[in-house]
């Protein structure tokens, strides 16, 4: 690693410091496959009001991850894995209740509180990973392998081809659930589908990020392209691309001061959100 | 031709009886009313004839066959509270998700019969659009407009398949008086200038006196059809509850149903209505 990087406000050279590492290769790999994935989730996200049920499953993400490294699995698999049990089991309880997912903010909140008191158990089981806790929760760049770049490539490609496959039934029974239904679009299922693409998301995102920042990537930046337009291709696309802004500024950034990751994504990422806002008022 | 045929139909939601001996008949371009006070049964029937809920006893018949089968037919409008303020879609996408929404994967405009394709649909589209007159705001997020606004959206998303049947669950619910004549007027003028049979849930009859053709009236458990002057009078509506109603007229040709073992305009509060 580098000993002392440091800005000479030359861009070439800066880029070319930037790529000199394979750490950092390894790290502007991963974070613009999340960004791309991440934010096309998150647009549907946005737009179908899960919110909250993305952030509880990146909650989610951390005893999964504490758990994980307890009984000696890898890491990232307990991300994936807890995400997409809670995907499911919160996907269950959606199943009952005619008006979908959103109104079961009580069931969800359960199952978060829930989720981090396991993670902190982990946690204190095993003392040797106790120094990563705030990494798990406030993300890191350093240390992701060429193995991790190539599980998120393959993650991305099947959530992006699945999202695709159900892109306009699930705009349908977003914008308008029961005429959907009544259309013999099942609902029901794309409910729980969604969720789990909405897991892989948040499981890929908050190794990047930190579970607690997540929204960095998956929310803020299809949020602020939803302020700026309504046609929903160019807000797909205006989400990934400010997503891709924030995730290569955080990191560019991240190298050349001693400040983490997870701070510069998340202020860059409210930093758009803001002007999106501003931009939006003033027409 | 007729469009939709029930023969001594009845709906069993629960175990609850919800009508019985439903006797209909619509015709092509013919505007009908379904009237009836909360909990009477008007939006089952709409879904019984969507085939979405099974007839307990009788026949349905819609374009001559299953309900099931007539899907494709008919244009339906739900009951539904507006969108959400934060919405962010644009009125023609609403519209277009009328043709494209149920498909599956994403259009990929490579040969030329799907670059045709695609700009016919979008040429209906906006042929929809103009039709139900929201050429104006159509381009904006729905959520910023009116209730009307949505609501003349909403019906050009239902128009958009080229329906010879349209259902409109409730559509003059959440407008005002002079809003609820205009969209009846707009529905009157679609039925017979595209010759398309309309059922239209109402609370309220009024609105929409001078535009109908004929109404159902729902209530007990039982059916009444026929046009405005024949059923909403104080003696079938007496029959038809097994209890006293009385219909007074005001100056302005405007009906009052009173002494309806529920009361009549329950405005706002659509929940307490079976699905």
């Amino acid at each position: 690693m580098n000993p002392n990087p440091s800005l000479k406000f030359d861009l070439i050279a800066d880029l070319r410091e930037l790529f000199a590492f394979p750490f950092m290769v390894h790290a502007l790999e991963a974070g613009t496959i999340v960004a791309v994935f991440a934010a096309a989730v998150g647009w549907y996200m946005v737009l179908r009001r899960q919110s909250f049920a993305g952030h509880t499953l990146s909650l989610m993400a951390f005893p999964g991850a504490t758990g994980a490294a307890l009984i000696g699995l890898p890491v990232s698999l307990g991300y994936y894995l807890a995400c997409g049990a809670a995907a499911i089991a919160m996907g269950q309880t959606a199943r009952a209740s005619t008006r979908g997912f959103s109104s079961e903010t009580a069931v969800i909140g359960t199952v978060q509180t829930v989720g981090l008191a396991a993670g902190y158990v982990f946690l204190s089981l095993n003392s040797a990973i106790l120094s990563g806790t705030e990494t798990l929760l406030f993300g890191t760049f350093l240390g992701v392998t060429q193995g991790q770049v190539a599980a998120l490539l393959v993650i991305a490609a099947v959530t992006l081809a699945l999202l695709t496959a159900v892109a306009r039934p699930l705009l349908f029974s977003t914008v308008d659930r029961e005429l959907a239904r009544a259309s013999g679009i099942p609902v029901a299922t794309l409910d729980v589908l969604f969720l789990l693409l909405l897991a892989l998301a948040v499981a890929a995102t908050s190794q990047i990020t930190g579970v607690l920042l997540v929204f960095a990537v998956l929310v803020a930046p299809p949020a602020a392209a939803q302020q700026l337009t309504s046609r929903p291709l160019a807000g797909l696309l205006l989400g990934i691309l400010f997503a891709l802004l924030v995730v290569w500024l955080g990191l560019a950034a991240a190298y050349f001061s001693p400040w983490p990751v997870g701070f510069y994504t998340t202020t860059f990422a409210f930093a758009v959100y803001v002007v999106a806002r501003l931009i939006r008022s003033r027409r | 031709m007729s469009v939709v045929e029930l023969r001594d139909a009845a709906v069993r939601l629960g175990g609850r009886l919800v009508f019985s001996g439903v006797d209909l008949n619509v015709q092509t371009g013919e505007f009908l009313a379904v009237l009836g006070p909360n909990g009477a049964g008007k939006s089952t029937l709409m879904r019984a004839i969507l085939g979405l809920v099974p007839l307990a006893a009788g026949r349905a018949t819609v374009f001559g066959g299953t309900p099931a089968r007539a899907r494709g037919w008919i244009g339906y409008l739900p009951q539904r509270s507006g969108f959400d303020r934060a919405t962010r879609l644009r009125g023609v996408d609403l519209v277009r998700l009328g043709v494209d929404g149920t498909r599956w994967g994403v259009p990929l405009p490579v040969s030329a019969v799907a670059r045709e394709r695609r700009r016919s649909e979008r040429d209906r589209v906006d042929r929809v659009i103009e039709m139900v007159g929201a050429a104006a705001y159509a381009h904006r997020p729905v959520g910023e407009l009116s209730g009307g606004e949505q609501q003349r959206l909403l019906i050009a998303q239902a128009l958009v398949r080229t329906p010879q049947l349209l259902i409109l669950d409730e559509p003059l619910d959440s407008l005002d008086l002079p809003n609820q004549v205009a969209v009846a007027a707009l529905i009157r003028r679609i039925a017979t200038d595209e010759q398309i049979a309309v059922m239209l849930v109402a609370h309220d009859v009024n609105p929409l006196l001078g535009y109908l053709d004929r109404v159902v009236y729902l209530g007990g458990g039982h059916a009444l059809t026929g046009s405005v002057d024949e059923v909403i009078t104080a003696p079938k509506l007496t029959a038809l509850y097994g209890s006293p109603v009385e219909v007074l007229r005001t100056r302005d040709d405007r009906l009052v149903v009173v002494g309806l073992p529920e009361a009549p305009h329950h405005h706002g509060h659509r929940h307490d209505e079976e699905p």
